[in-house]
């Protein structure tokens, strides 16, 4: 039944009030028609026995009080999803979004509610496969499994989108039959920054992989409340009922967030840190969280949500939050990227929290575990002494010390660093790190299991 | 039966008409849903009630319940080995019921009813008994001997009692004839309100360790049983790896684990681990001895406000069998978080940071009910030790949460970004990390490894201090012109960070280390460092000293078996040898 209603008591920002509406329910989808014949879409955002307060998706110019009718739909949000959504650029509400997509809408094969619902931590199967992205210093130091949210915490003007689009690219599971695909949500990016995704996707063949939930920096900033429910709905479908394993891209989760407080503020919640509200941790949790594998299904999810820390401030409630929530985080360094290297990986603060299950025998290789925290080991003795030779001069260091310092170094110029279109695969990059510690003493390898370093770097080469 | 209708939605929010005579923290049903709710403010006949399911879809008018009762958990055998959500909905039952994904209006009770235990009975007929007394025993798991006590606040003789043999936990296992003349049957479970502490008799100070296997804790920040501690660290600096650590090797009886708040795939991961990883002392799946309460971040949030009660509860159920009992919170700033959305909604005047002015009154009682005691009805005794981890907001530590909780507890076990970043683990620093618990614990120390054990620890803990303050000279002019004593200063503080502290959770035989072990790895470190000091007064340069491949075999001890342990007091033997011969050379010189 569908409930038509004229009675606005109040707009303002994007949230509407309507008066005695009966019969609704919590986060109904709501439908607004303005005179000109205009659809405008929102939710119940909360309701006592008299008012309905409503947020609306597309925000609220053009909406007046006495000419808006509301429309109460009995369901909530939900998204038709097909499998034909490959290759199809969307727009926060699921329509096909020009420019980039002119084709007719899709024939959905069932809708799907877009909130979705927690997985069963005793339905979830553990993330262990080893996704190779052809990046030494993801593969090597801080390794993506199938099935793992693993955030990138960039800054502005910071290569992110470069190397989410490698990552995407290059992507692969070894010896893993593909079916593979890319779900790519973009909140309140630029045109150009859009636009530079999607010719990447199309030049690379990518886009026939791939579904694009695409809301640009001039539309509504409401739409990015729902664009990234619309794209993980998407993704679950694909994933556990088509058995893809998808790769889902949120960029940028700033923009998100921004618009979340935006209603928050509208609604004039208590405010917690920064003017985000309290509940910032467990509504990103509900997006996050979405990533995964299930126990006999045959699909994945993984996410690798881009957000841009104001100020390169890791402690900014957004990173801060998204780090206590996600399994690790890629930090791009900006002094890094003033040197030159692509890509600016901070492999110190960088951290993938489950590469122990998807690295070892079997998976990568037997020493990937000891030699990666040999090379932090390394990297951090190096930079120590980095720092105590802008003190003292290099000169004053003590030979240990210079060694370490020359270690960093040849460290971040040929492990770190790669270029656009290289892709190493993960032998290329282990054989790497052992060339690299080579540069040092032997007995330094304290972090190294004796009998595999026997085997990789045999004791007599050390005398040599 | 109190019922009132639904007035106003917002979150997980509901509040309800109609509800002048349900009284605070009494359990509701909301809508025909049955959505589970607890009272939480009252005003007038309106009741605020927040709803632990997701509010998704309910309606103005739609029916609300009080069942009159507090927010209760089941206890009884069956509970060891499961894993429950917030409220103590098994989550195995729920999918083989709901599926993979957690849907609505899922009622299943916590202890399985059907099945049918060995029960063997203790009391006789005839005996007067209190709360606490054990009636009989079953055997739950082989970790676990499941004592069937008489229900705290329950007292009376015995007037009946059921033969040994196997029965469900509904079967009436004894009555007994009150003070005031009526008859009270008993079954094998009962329930208990989980914001009430379970009674005890006498509450003690910690008396001895709980060893864990990690060397900085055992050896530096030892937490006592029946003690509290926080692990309070930035994201990434290795929290939940601490927790998970605790609760493989901790030398509790019992170990209950509530994921508050946190990562679907870490409560997984635990479940994959334990049914395989074997006890050390017992070498069965460390499973038996478990209980999970997970409650995941995109889980509904009020759940996970009653997810630690539940938890705690549960351990204080088996602490009363006289069981030692170690519980893990990870985390409790989601705990925390999880009342400030509440109090939020509620329109309360926000304290520190948006949390409701009575954080810290809450966060006291939580840890409070922690504590080695003597148990009620009968001689036993038993500890709940319960170790919190706290994420404060951008790491930093003036958080309300870390505050209020430094403000209680005994440990503090401080997790240093810095210390991540170098891939030191367990990142807990070894310069603001304390234990209260060091004098309550040196008589077991001296007992168990000698009265040489302490001082020696104590002296580690100087040199490392120590080395922080000459790392700031040496910072200025440079490692080489420090005293050769100095120089060793750092040496030795090196090595006990590099040799002894650091511990790779993820290797076989480095994640578990007996204090016997850590004892010999200690004597060899401090060994080498008083020969090396008699080496620089004969004039060794320290140059040569360091350079000696004693550092290396130093390096190694961390991974060399608990069955080999006299191959690392042969180091000591080594050490002697090389510095002697430099010793010697020099003299000759």
């Amino acid at each position: 039944m569908i409930r038509e209603y004229t009675t606005t008591v109040e707009i303002s920002g994007p949230l509407m009030l309507v008066d005695g509406v009966e019969g609704v329910a919590y986060e109904e989808l709501v439908e607004i028609e303005l005179p000109d014949g205009e659809i405008r879409h929102g939710k119940v955002l909360e309701i006592d026995s008299r008012m309905t307060l409503i947020q609306l998706f597309e925000g609220s110019s053009g909406t007046g009080i006495t000419e808006s009718r509301v429309r109460f739909l009995g369901k909530q949000v939900e998204l038709g999803v097909s499998e034909e959504m490959l290759g199809r650029v969307f727009d926060g509400q699921g329509r096909p979004r020009a420019p980039f997509d002119t084709a007719p809408p899709i024939v959905p094969e069932k809708m799907k509610n877009i909130n979705g619902a927690p997985i069963n931590p005793c339905a979830r199967d553990y993330p262990a496969e080893f996704i190779q992205t052809g990046f030494s210093s993801i593969d090597g130091i801080n390794t993506l499994v199938r099935g793992q949210k693993l955030p990138v915490f960039s800054g502005s003007g910071l290569p992110h989108a470069a190397v989410a689009a490698q990552i995407a690219r290059q992507a692969k599971v070894i010896g893993g039959g593909e079916n593979f695909a890319v779900v790519f949500a973009a909140m309140g990016i630029t045109f150009e920054e859009a636009d530079y995704f999607i010719r990447d996707f199309r030049k690379t063949g990518a886009m026939d992989r791939a579904v694009v939930f695409m809301n640009l920096a001039s539309d509504p900033a409401i739409e990015r409340i729902s664009t990234p429910r619309m794209a993980l709905t998407a993704a679950e479908y694909l994933a556990y009922e088509k058995d893809m394993h998808i790769l889902v891209i949120l960029t940028d989760m700033t923009n998100y967030c921004d618009a979340l407080r935006e209603i928050s503020a509208a609604r004039k919640e208590v405010p917690g840190r920064r003017g985000y509200p309290g509940y910032l941790y467990t509504d990103l949790a509900s997006l996050y969280e979405r990533a995964g594998r299930i126990k006999g299904r045959k699909g994945s999810i993984t996410q690798i949500p881009i957000l841009t820390m104001p100020e390169d401030d890791k402690t900014h409630p957004i990173p801060d939050l998204t780090g206590y929530i996600t399994e690790g985080q890629l930090i791009l360094n900006r002094e890094l990227h003033k040197k030159g290297i692509y890509p600016p990986m901070d492999v110190m603060e960088s951290l993938s929290r489950l590469k122990d299950k998807g690295i070892g025998k079997n998976k990568t290789r037997e020493d990937h575990a000891d030699l990666f925290n040999q090379l932090m080991a390394a990297y951090s003795a190096g930079k120590d002494a980095k720092e105590l030779a802008v003190i003292l001069g290099v000169a004053a260091l003590s030979p240990l010390d210079q060694k370490y310092l020359a270690f960093a170094h040849e460290y971040e110029k040929k492990y770190i660093s790669q270029g656009e279109h290289e892709s190493r695969n993960i032998e290329e990059t282990l054989d790497l790190g052992w060339e690299l510690l080579k540069l040092l003493p032997r007995s330094e390898m304290k972090r190294i299991d004796p009998g595999r370093l026997d085997k990789y770097w045999p004791e007599e080469v050390a005398s040599s | 039966m109190i019922s009132g209708t639904i007035d106003k939605i917002a979150g997980p929010l509901v509040v309800a008409d109609g509800m002048k005579d349900a009284r605070m923290y009494d359990l509701v049903y909301v809508s025909d849903y049955k959505l589970i709710g607890e009272i939480i403010e009252l005003k007038e006949d309106k009741a605020s009630i927040q709803v632990y399911e997701e509010t998704g879809g309910l309606k103005p008018g739609d029916p609300v319940t009080a069942t009159g009762k507090p927010l209760s958990v089941e206890l009884g055998p069956g509970l060891v080995t499961a894993i429950y959500d917030g409220i103590q909905r098994p989550l195995d039952e729920i999918r083989k019921v709901a599926g993979d994904w957690i849907t609505r209006g899922i009622s299943i009770r916590g202890l399985d009813h059907g099945k049918e235990w060995d029960f063997a009975p203790v009391a006789t007929v005839g005996l007067k008994v209190t709360g606490g007394e054990v009636l009989g025993s079953v055997p739950e798991t082989k970790l676990i001997t499941h004592k069937v006590m008489v229900p705290p606040e329950v007292s009376g003789e015995i007037t009946w009692m059921i033969e040994a043999g196997k029965y469900n936990i509904d079967t009436i296992i004894a009555k007994l004839k009150t003070s005031d003349g009526s008859t009270v049957e008993l079954p094998m479970y009962h329930n208990w309100p989980v914001r009430k502490p379970r009674p005890i008799a006498e509450k003690k100070a910690p008396e001895e360790p709980l060893i864990t296997g990690q060397r900085v804790i055992d050896a530096f920040f030892p937490l006592g049983k029946g003690g509290t501690a926080c692990v309070p660290g930035p994201f990434g600096s290795g929290k939940t790896v601490i927790q998970h650590q605790l609760a493989k090797w901790a030398d509790a009886e019992m170990v209950v684990y509530v994921g508050c708040g946190e990562r679907g795939n870490e409560m997984t991961d635990v479940l994959q681990e334990f049914p395989e990883l074997e006890d050390p002392k017992t070498g069965e799946p460390l499973i038996l001895r478990t209980v999970l309460v997970a409650n995941t971040s995109n889980m509904p949030v009020a759940a996970r406000e009653a997810s630690v009660y539940t938890g705690i509860t549960i351990g204080e159920y088996f602490r009363d069998m006289g069981y030692s009992v170690a519980l893990m919170a990870d985390s409790t700033s989601r705990w925390a978080e999880a009342m400030r959305e509440m109090s939020g909604r509620l329109e309360e005047m926000p304290g520190e940071e948006g949390y409701p002015a009575y954080l810290g009154t809450r966060i006291a009682e939580f840890y409070e009910r922690a504590g080695n005691v003597k148990c009620i009805g009968g001689d036993r005794s038993g500890a709940l030790t319960v170790v919190g981890a706290v994420s404060p907001a951008g790491g930093d530590l003036s958080d309300p949460v870390v505050q209020s909780t430094l403000r209680v507890v005994k440990v503090f076990w401080s997790l240093q970004a810095r210390l991540a970043y170098a891939r030191h683990f367990p990142a807990i620093g070894w310069l603001d990390s304390y234990s209260l618990y060091t004098d309550n614990l040196k008589d077991y120390y001296d007992e168990k490894l000698g009265t040489e054990w302490v001082p020696m620890i104590k002296e580690a803990i100087s040199l490392l201090q120590q080395e922080a303050n000459l790392l700031e000279i040496a910072r200025l002019v440079g490692a080489e012109s420090l005293s050769p004593e100095d120089q060793l200063i750092l040496f030795t503080a090196r090595s006990l960070r590099e040799d002894f502290l650091h511990q790779n959770a993820f290797h076989d035989v480095d994640t578990y280390t007996s204090i016997t072990k850590q004892k010999i790895m200690m004597e060899v470190i401090m060994h080498t460092s008083a020969e090396m000091k008699k080496a620089i007064r004969s004039s060794v340069s320290p140059g040569e000293l360091f350079e000696l491949p004693l550092k290396e075999e130093i390096a190694r001890m961390s991974y060399i078996p608990e069955d080999r342990l006299d191959d690392i007091e042969a180091i000591k033997k080594h050490v002697n040898s090389q510095i002697n011969d430099l010793i010697e050379k020099e003299q000759i010189a």
